[in-house]
């Protein structure tokens, strides 16, 4: 057979060794012992692997600039994660204002407005959506081919979704400031300075709750096309069966059993959280059922996850 | 040895992809592994890369089980799958650092070995050229210069030739022997294309899951008495040959 590759003058290496081995070596490519290990037949080096906690952090990067790009590139779905909720806060908030009277409940001091009430429940959308968006993302993966390289790494897989899903929360997290820098110029929407910050942990966890919950729908959805089934049985369920859009009290003095679902639904959980947060606020309970969920569906999503499934390309016979 | 398979079976249900296989392959040796579709290759692919479990037997790289020492195992093992696996909408550069990152290597050495793949397959000026605009063949050179960004001792490719022009299949294939021969690469290249492989390469034939002859090319066409290997592998996936036991 003929080689057209590597042939032209420059390309062919010299001194015996296409191998970039020698070609590039510097200091830099020397193994460290960490990185050696022994075996049977000899040493096995393992050059160039920056072990240790490095690596771990190298394919953190990774992931995190990976669905950065692809975030930057699908300008849509940027533009449509803040005009859904901003559609909800101004046409929607605005016909259901009259409607609804908000008494004083914490976090509030005195009397707010609707749009003030539901802002933190749409900055939830937002993570609700996306984490479900991530779900859809790691079907496509599977489905193209992609996640097979994820899985050639070297680094644990539970780690390897563990950057997935904190790469998907700190992109997601993008969005809501953006959302809430418009929504304080559309609405007058202005919690205190301060719970722009104090707001950023709990919005995290909230991220990390739907991006785990997505990643373990991603486990048990087959094709591509059930994604449709995410969105009726899934997103609009946990938004609409929460504190998002009417507080608690409102929901119990509709249905006693509408207010316990409430109740049951981890969403409603992190709405408050994100809520209270907003302004200062620690709110325990919802809190430890945020974090305590957010545990319970990463580690779900991780001992569920299939790579023979990502293998078939999402077709497992077995 | 570079790779020790033994005794190595997979099944799909009751239907068996796999049943006892066993070989061994010399470190930088070029190997063939040919079979009809649907004979186990991208079964076996799965299983030396781990996105498999093996169900019956063991896979040993350079002495290492599989098993007790994936990382280390996968970090000497570079993959060019049958399907595509780059991302189109990224860049060249950009799709190698995702697998650089991933493979835990510092930004830095990852540029300078992208940069010495890329030269080497004479794809240096398509650094920042996003991959869905790359033909057929650009895309496959990239695949291999990821697959060798972390300088792997073994390089398994599954039917990389697939969908392309024979100039860029016999162009990828001699730059492959190249890399054995050079650097001592250890290769095996899964194909059913019975033109990719030389009289004097190791054939690896796998039939119906089982490996029906492990010999060089003309070694398979004068133990079967054929005057080509065309006939040769006929011989032994033919019908008569599914009739035996």
């Amino acid at each position: 057979m003929n080689s057209t590759i590597g042939t032209t003058p420059g390309t062919v290496p010299v001194s015996g060794s296409a191998r970039p081995h020698s070609a590039t070596d510097s200091s830099q490519d020397k193994p460290n012992d960490s990185s050696l290990i022994h075996t049977d037949s000899g040493t096995i080096i393992t050059a160039g692997f920056c072990a240790g906690l490095s690596a771990y952090g190298h394919c953190f990067g990774g992931i995190l600039m990976r669905e950065y790009l692809r975030f930057v590139q699908q300008r849509s779905r940027f533009l449509s994660s803040l005009v859904r909720p901003l559609l909800w806060l101004v046409v929607f908030a605005s016909g259901f204002r009259a409607a609804l009277g908000v008494a004083i409940i914490p976090p509030y001091e005195t009397y707010i407005t609707y749009e003030t009430y539901i802002a933190p429940g749409l900055c939830c959308m937002i993570l609700l959506f996306n984490g479900m968006q991530s779900s859809l993302s790691m079907v496509y993966d599977r489905e193209m081919g992609s996640m097979r390289v994820l899985l050639m790494s070297p680094l644990p897989r539970s780690w390897l979704l563990l950057c997935k899903l904190m790469a998907i929360g700190l992109i997601s997290l993008t969005q809501v400031y953006a959302f809430l820098a418009l929504a304080w110029l559309v609405v007058d929407f202005d919690p205190p300075l301060m719970g722009y910050i104090t707001a950023l942990p709990a919005l995290f966890l909230t991220a990390l709750l739907l991006g785990a919950i997505g990643l373990f729908l991603s486990t048990h959805i087959r094709q591509l096309e059930n994604f449709a089934g995410v969105m009726n049985f899934v997103i609009f369920p946990m938004f609409f069966i929460s504190s998002a859009l009417y507080p608690l009290w409102k929901m119990r003095e509709a249905s006693e059993w509408l207010y316990w679902l409430c109740l049951a639904n981890p969403f409603t959980h992190a709405v408050e959280l994100v809520r209270h947060s907003l302004y200062g606020q620690l709110n325990l309970a919802a809190l430890t059922i945020t974090a305590g969920t957010t545990l319970m569906f990463a580690l779900l999503a991780i001992l569920g996850f299939n790579p023979e499934r990502a293998a078939a390309g999402g077709k497992v016979t077995r | 040895m570079a790779i020790v398979v033994e005794n190595l079976g997979f099944n799909y249900g009751a239907r068996a992809a796999l049943s006892d296989l066993s070989f061994e392959l010399q470190p930088g040796s070029f190997n063939a592994l040919l079979g009809p579709n649907g004979a186990g290759k991208s079964t076996l692919f799965g299983l030396l890369t781990r996105l498999l479990a093996p169900q019956q037997g063991d896979i040993r790289l350079f002495g290492l089980p599989i098993r007790q020492h994936a990382g280390a195992v996968m970090r000497r093992l570079g993959v060019v799958f049958q399907q595509g696996t780059l991302d189109l909408d990224l860049s060249v550069a950009q799709n190698l650092a995702y697998h650089g990152a991933l493979q835990g290597l510092p930004r830095q050495h990852v540029q300078t070995r992208m940069r010495a793949e890329l030269d080497r397959l004479e794809l240096g000026d398509r650094l920042h050229e996003r991959v869905r605009n790359l033909n057929g063949g650009h895309r496959r050179r990239v695949e291999i210069a990821r697959a060798l960004l972390h300088r792997p001792s073994v390089l398994l490719l599954d039917e990389a030739t697939v969908g392309l022009d024979t100039q860029t299949r016999a162009a990828l294939n001699d730059y492959v022997r190249r890399l054995c021969q050079e650097d001592g690469l250890t290769v095996l290249w899964a194909t059913h294309l019975i033109e990719e492989i030389d009289a004097d390469d190791r054939v690896l034939l796998l039939h119906q899951g089982k490996l029906r002859a492990d010999n060089s090319a003309a070694g398979l066409c004068r133990s079967t008495r054929t005057i080509n290997l065309t006939q040769a592998f006929a011989k032994l996936t033919g019908p008569q040959q599914e009739m035996q036991p």
